[in-house]
């Protein structure tokens, strides 16, 4: 075929609509995933202080809400989780940067299937309301928690949540599925097929390593959750026993019988545990990024960070069963998944050592998103460090219903994941708005935020050693706990001060689009593709040039050099290694 | 099998392709402005169909483990309050059933001449725009609709097989095993109605003159899902038959 091909630019949008609504630009797409989540975030910080406000306060009648019935703890326990984990770990940090940044990071044009790109956020969004309405119906939000068990989740007359808040709990779940099926299929398409020239794969930021992998940890995992939820959908509204073995409800013998509610425990954890990756490998990612460039030295590591992602994503697939320990499973099984978690640890390990070989002996500079680079470092390994206790059946047992188990997963995968977020926004926010975000400001952001997440989510571990149980929406009159009443007190009133934190931060976000800092292209002097396009990038991402990759991503600080870091675009004069 | 070779330089602008909608699939709305590759273009679509069936068959791993793992699953019986085993095999209308199997393979036989006619006319296509020169007219059997033809009478078929189930008395909600019956015929059935949607899709863009290479990356892809389909039915079939 005597073809001509020209390279140039296909024309922008014009309309408002095409532009920035039903828009095709990866750009557009990975903000909008982001808004949602921010959103979707500040919803899920007000329900969770609400829920702190009534441990402290059980008879507190709260303007708007009114009083807090154990059940409408219990569906604030649920909205809660599941916004936190899907629309908000699972969205901002892979959908959201991701789409934004993985293909100008790889030199490409857009994602490989842009309409499928656009498809799948709006699906998401749909979620996103089908989950929100739960709260409006007759009956409320579900109280079956972010993992909904069976046979509460599957029994329409369990309980005053479980009528349709739960039918449309599971369709938004099942709706979140398929659109993170469609982001997942689009990453790793585009990652394999839209790489520039000299965009090896030994060469691709560590970024795009981590929401590649987690594209396939989500690929895998999300297949195997919509499964679990047509079953659990078939129990509910069709009759079928997958999940309900014979049960009684209020003095009424069900129809089901025979259904396994270990069943769903293990489709749900078989998703469950990869999801924990999802949420905390693009932090990850991120982190050594950001390490990297702050300390003006090349990542240590390279290869080793690259198989340690592997490691961890292909392992995650395997320890779904330690979530189980306390549901009954043969001391057989139990043992090895306890062996398979414990040996995720070296992995884990081979990463944090890597990030602070990297910052050993670097000329750091302490900016806003290298001080959340490694506030994520610090709260990875204190979250971590719990996961070796827990993932020991004897100690499980006595722990695992207690706030331990909260503590441990609120630290490693919420706030550690969070401030992955965090550290993404402040370090792209010049490249996606032109301007800086507030320095003071985000300073005050950060170590407001460290001190106060630890201040709430550490005692978390004290509580639960003695023996606190989690879930329970009043524990103040229950004789051995009273003497945690002011602990509990104390972390509520922590909470306070890091949510109004928050704020600051969401102030910092809008002020600095309009009034912040004018930024260059490169104002951290990175190295990778995303910092040699105009700012923000042109809607081809590279103005029609097609960028030509000489350099491996973290080249800092190169001997003989004229600059202290050799952007990946730079003409190849060094030998190649 | 013949494909077109172009050696420019990669562009990357106007990539994309038609997927078959099912667990979503899409075209991409950008194709006007460079002059679209359609080698890379076709390569991409077999990626990203490689990429979309994956959750597809993790789909259909996850009902066979929990097919498994319920089979050997004792439960409590309510009279007697010990452990029994109350897996109630299913017959299945198997000579039915394997009419069905035979209309799929022959469907996906039929899918597998229209994708090698439509690759044929594409590489055909430069050298007859060419002035003066007539490579006769070839005969055009309409694969596609025969497909399509096909494709429906496998999801009557189906129907009728779940007639026949009902009439003896196996319903969705009956035993368990049923429940698994019906869920895994149902499933596979849904996804392959999204076949018929993107074949019908394909059809319509032969209607709309998109160019031939267009269509054939259409074609291409609805093809290797079609005959993803037809193994998954097989598999599904082999399973309920042989392991019930």
């Amino acid at each position: 075929m005597a073809s001509t091909h020209v390279v140039h630019a296909h024309a922008a949008p014009q309309g408002f609509i095409r532009k920035y609504i039903f828009s095709l630009d990866h750009k557009i797409i990975g903000l909008q995933y982001y808004f949602l989540a921010l959103i979707a975030v500040f919803t899920g910080m007000f329900l969770s202080l609400l829920m702190r406000i009534h441990l402290i306060w059980p008879t507190a009648t709260l303007p708007l809400i009114g009083e807090i019935k154990p059940e409408t703890y219990l569906g604030l326990l649920t909205m809660h989780g599941t916004i936190m984990v899907f629309f908000v770990l699972t969205t901002a940090p892979q959908s959201g940067f991701g789409n934004y940044f993985l293909p100008i990071q790889i030199g490409a044009p857009d994602m490989a299937f842009p309409v499928l790109n656009m498809l799948s956020f709006w699906t998401t969004f749909v979620g996103f309301l089908v989950l929100i309405a739960a709260f409006f119906v007759n009956g409320g939000a579900p109280l079956h928690g972010w993992t909904g068990y069976a046979p509460l989740s599957a029994l329409p007359n369990a309980g005053p949540g479980q009528q349709l808040g739960a039918d449309l709990w599971i369709a938004s779940i099942a709706i979140f599925c398929i659109a993170s099926l469609m982001g997942a299929l689009n990453f790793i398409t585009t990652t394999l097929d839209l790489r520039a020239k000299g965009m090896t794969l030994m060469r691709m930021p560590l970024t795009v390593w981590a929401w590649f992998i987690t594209a396939i940890l989500g690929l895998l995992a999300f297949g195997v959750l919509l499964s679990a939820g047509i079953l659990l959908l078939l129990d509910r509204n069709l009759g079928t026993s997958f999940y309900v073995p014979l049960v009684v409800v209020n003095g009424q013998v069900m129809g089901h019988k025979g259904g396994s509610p270990l069943l769903w425990q293990h489709l749900f954890w078989f998703f469950g545990h990869p999801e924990v990756y999802i949420a905390i490998l693009p932090g990850m990612g991120v982190a050594s990024q950001l390490i990297s460039t702050f300390s003006r030295k090349p990542i240590f590591g390279y290869r080793a960070m690259v198989y340690a992602i592997m490691g961890i994503g292909f392992m995650g697939f395997m320890v779904w069963g330690h979530h189980m320990f306390m549901s009954g499973m043969s001391p057989y099984s139990a043992f090895a998944f306890s062996l398979m978690t414990m040996a995720i640890g070296v992995p884990s390990a081979i990463k944090t050592f890597n990030w602070l070989g990297t910052l050993w002996g670097g000329k750091i500079r302490l900016y806003t998103p290298m001080l959340f680079a490694i506030g994520f470092v610090s709260l990875f390994v204190s979250g971590g460090l719990s996961g070796p206790f827990l993932a020991q059946p004897v100690l499980d047992i006595p722990l695992h219903d207690t706030y331990f188990v909260v503590g441990h997963f609120h630290l490693i995968m919420g706030v550690a994941a969070i401030f992955g977020i965090f550290a993404a926004t402040y370090y792209w926010f010049p490249k996606m708005f032109g301007r800086k975000m507030n320095e003071t400001l985000g300073r005050i952001h950060f170590f407001v935020t460290l001190a106060g997440t630890y201040a709430i989510f550490m005692p978390m571990h004290y509580l639960g050693m003695a023996g606190q149980t989690r879930r329970y929406s009043q524990f103040t009159e229950v004789a051995y706990q009273t003497k945690l009443v002011p602990l509990q007190t104390f972390m509520t009133y922590a909470a306070f001060v890091t949510i109004a934190v928050q704020f600051v931060f969401l102030f910092n976000l809008f002020w600095s689009m309009k009034k912040g800092e004018k930024a260059g292209d490169n104002p951290w002097e990175a190295t990778t593709l995303e910092w040699t396009t105009a700012t923000p990038p042109p809607h081809d991402n590279f103005g029609g040039r097609t960028p030509v990759v000489n350099h491996g991503p973290y080249e800092y600080s190169v001997p003989g050099a004229a600059r202290d870091y050799t952007m990946q675009t730079d003409p190849a004069t060094a030998p190649a290694h | 099998m013949s494909s077109i070779v172009t050696r420019d330089p990669r562009t990357f602008h106007g990539g994309g392709s038609e997927l078959p909608p099912t667990d979503g699939g899409g075209g991409d709305g950008r194709g006007g402005g460079g002059s679209p590759d359609y080698g890379q273009r076709l390569r991409r679509a077999r990626l990203g169909l490689a990429v979309g069936i994956t959750p597809v068959i993790m789909l259909f791993v996850s009902f066979t483990s929990a097919y498994i793992i319920r089979q050997g699953l004792p439960t409590l019986d309510e009279q007697t309050n010990k452990y029994i085993h109350d897996w109630l095999p299913v017959n299945l209308p198997w000579v039915l059933l394997l009419l069905n199997t035979i209309v799929l393979v022959i469907s996906s036989v039929t899918m597998e001449f229209a994708r090698r006619h439509i690759a044929r006319e594409a590489a055909l296509a430069p050298v007859r725009s060419i002035p003066g020169i007539s490579l006769g007219d070839e005969e055009s059997f309409p694969w596609l609709g025969l497909t399509v033809v096909l494709g429906l009478g496998f999801l009557f078929g189906q129907w009728m097989a779940w007639k026949e189930l009902a009439s003896r008395g196996f319903f969705l909600a009956t035993s368990p095993s049923s429940s698994f019956v019906y869920l895994l015929t149902g499933t596979h059935a849904i996804h392959l109605i999204g076949g018929v949607v993107a074949l019908l899709y394909a059809a319509a863009t032969a209607l709309l003159r998109k160019p031939v290479e267009a269509r054939r990356i259409v074609v291409d892809i609805t093809a290797w899902y079609w005959h993803f389909m037809a193994l998954l039915w097989i598999y599904v079939f082999a399973l309920l038959e042989f392991a019930r």
